[in-house]
């Protein structure tokens, strides 16, 4: 190989663009986001330390409730789309007539402008003239209509939804190319011993998709912890808070009411969480990969 | 082998009935939006508003898919800036993400596992987090209300995962090309050009078309944020303007998002099989 030097080098040349690149647009406002969370800034053309004051006003009775209702979100959404996107997987892998045109059809909502699928919820969540309110009537689930966006309770479920419909594409075909990893010998040993189907679907496939699954979830819970389009465009934190994820509060803080001291301080604790799930998920991968190559 | 896959695979008639259920309402899941908004856009403005909920339109028309083009003239234009920031933010990230890939993958270097950790990590920021400092850094340079306001922070989060995507790609790329290149006197750069890119080109193409997704699909809370120019409003954002002063003319909301992303989706469908490749690889087979 070239000598050792120049290759070090040469590699770095490679490198600068790029690193320079993240370094000017995130790495240098993730350092004046920390430095402006200890300021009063706002609108206003004067801007002053204060310490740790925004951090202090923050941790109050109403961002504890953020906190929790976040994680309440976070999760559900995570659990939602790990379920619905693994048994889509495991359904997309069976060997039936139109199994490709299926997949192809799993597509649209990971391809779609995000918000354009999300005006579409819009209106079926609306109670009057949408799809949900209308066939829960028809099929005499409920007596009246019911705007889904106008109650905490509903509005709560329904921006999960809207967030799960998003994410289902890609778990279901990362899922599914898992699945496929699986070797054949496996269920072919099984069979002949007379395992049933799904008896071979818990005993073998779904311990074998178990690293790709814990994979993707951490994934999925780092995008779905910063979601911010389905709940901005749906509810934009409503009615009266009760959609208001960490991400939501941070923008309506900083660029809602322009105080951006405080929106600052915010995005700052929001980093932190983000960290704790990122060593969380590198603990993870590095012991998975452990176990395997053990 | 084969005679022993089929009998694997062959299921009794009430498994594939319940597997044929079980599509049927996960697909219904992943459609019900588009099949709503479809049967709304036929639906004429005045009969929209009726109750109680009819799922197929009476009257259904296509009047909408006109009437769309008069109420916001500049949608075409709308549809092109979405193609346009796209493709200019595809362009800058391959150029950025090619050769770091190549120097991840082909060479050993001091650092390079935690370098590629560290590039990695941003994919745990997203942009509204950094909001507020990347506003100012718009209004610095000026690009506050231009297509850079959309493109420069759309390229440093698709980055991450081209790299990741990439590098993988060229670390299967036998080691013993390069070696046999280098013995007969090539130097890195001429292996870069003509050995590893030209057998990286599927990869770089799979990369190509997951990174003009991402802009594609993701393209909200930039322009939402810093820019307020109709001309440069990309479709999602240029989709308000049905949002009009008293109401929103649903139909040709509906009907004008159909009309947006189709040629995007004719695309996109007509790639499809690197899109597949797109999602897996690089993350399961490393």
């Amino acid at each position: 190989m070239p000598g050792q030097r120049s290759a070090v080098l040469f590699a770095w040349i490679l490198l600068v663009p790029a690193l320079i690149y993240v370094c000017a647009i995130v790495v240098y406002p993730l350092l004046q986001t920390i430095n402006l969370s200890f300021t009063d800034a706002s609108l206003r053309r004067t801007t002053d330390y204060i310490g740790w004051e925004n951090y202090a006003r923050i941790f109050d009775a109403e961002f504890a409730t953020i906190i929790g209702r976040t994680f309440l979100w976070t999760f559900l959404s995570v659990a939602l789309k790990m379920i619905i996107g693994t048994c889509g997987a495991l359904l997309l892998n069976a060997a039936l007539p139109g199994r490709s045109l299926f997949r192809l059809m799993t597509m649209p909502p990971w391809i779609v402008p995000m918000a354009i699928g999300i005006f579409m919820w819009g209106w079926m969540y609306n109670g009057q003239f949408g799809m949900i309110s209308g066939l829960l009537q028809r099929f005499g689930i409920v007596d009246g209509p019911i705007a889904f966006l106008a109650y905490g309770n509903t509005a709560f479920w329904a921006t999960i939804v809207t967030d799960v419909w998003i994410g289902v594409p890609m778990v279901t075909m990362y899922m599914l190319a898992a699945v496929q990893t699986v070797p054949q010998d496996l269920h072919e040993a099984a069979w002949t011993d007379g395992a049933s189907r799904l008896y071979r679907i818990r005993r073998i496939t779904l311990p074998m998709i178990l690293p790709a699954a814990i994979t993707m979830s951490m994934i999925s819970l780092i995008s779905t912890f910063n979601s911010f389009d389905p709940i901005w465009i749906l509810t934009q934190g409503g009615p009266s808070g009760s959609t208001t994820t960490m991400i939501i509060d941070t923008y309506s803080t900083a660029l809602g009411s322009k105080r951006f001291g405080e929106g600052a301080a915010r995005a700052v604790v929001i980093c932190l969480f983000l960290s704790a799930f990122a060593l969380l998920y590198f603990r993870a991968v590095t012991q998975l990969s452990k176990r395997m190559s053990t | 082998m084969m005679k022993k896959n089929a009998m694997i695979d062959r299921y009794r008639w009430w498994e594939v009935i319940l597997m044929y259920i079980g599509i049927a309402i996960f697909l219904f899941f992943m459609l019900a939006p588009f099949i709503e908004g479809f049967l709304v856009s036929l639906k004429p403005l005045g009969l929209l508003f009726s109750t109680p909920y009819k799922f197929f339109p009476e009257n259904a028309s296509f009047d909408a898919y006109f009437t769309m083009w008069d109420s916001v003239p500049e949608f075409g234009r709308y549809i092109f800036n979405s193609f346009y920031i796209s493709t200019v933010i595809t362009i800058i990230v391959l150029l950025l993400v090619v050769p770091a890939s190549y120097a991840f993958a082909r060479i050993n270097f001091g650092g390079a596992g935690p370098l590629l950790g560290a590039f990695l990590a941003v994919n745990m920021f997203s942009g509204a987090v950094l909001l507020i400092p990347l506003f100012r850094l718009m209004r610095a340079y000026g690009m506050l209300n231009t297509y850079w306001s959309m493109i420069v922070p759309g390229v440093a989060f698709l980055i991450p995962t081209a790299i990741w995507l990439l590098s993988a790609y060229m670390r299967r790329i036998p080691k013993e090309l390069d070696e046999a290149a280098y013995v007969d006197g090539a130097g890195h750069l001429y292996i870069l050009r003509r050995v590893i890119l030209p057998l990286a080109m599927p990869g770089i193409t799979v990369v190509a078309i997951t990174t003009f997704i991402g802009a594609y699909a993701q393209q909200f809370i930039f322009a939402l944020t810093f820019n307020s120019k109709t001309e440069y409003m990309p479709l999602p954002i240029g989709l308000y303007a049905y949002f009009g002063r008293q109401e929103v003319i649903w139909n040709e909301l509906m009907a004008a998002s159909f009309v947006g992303i189709a040629p995007a989706m004719i695309l996109i469908f007509a790639l499809q099989r690197y899109l597949v490749a797109g999602l897996t690889a690089g993350a399961i087979k490393q």
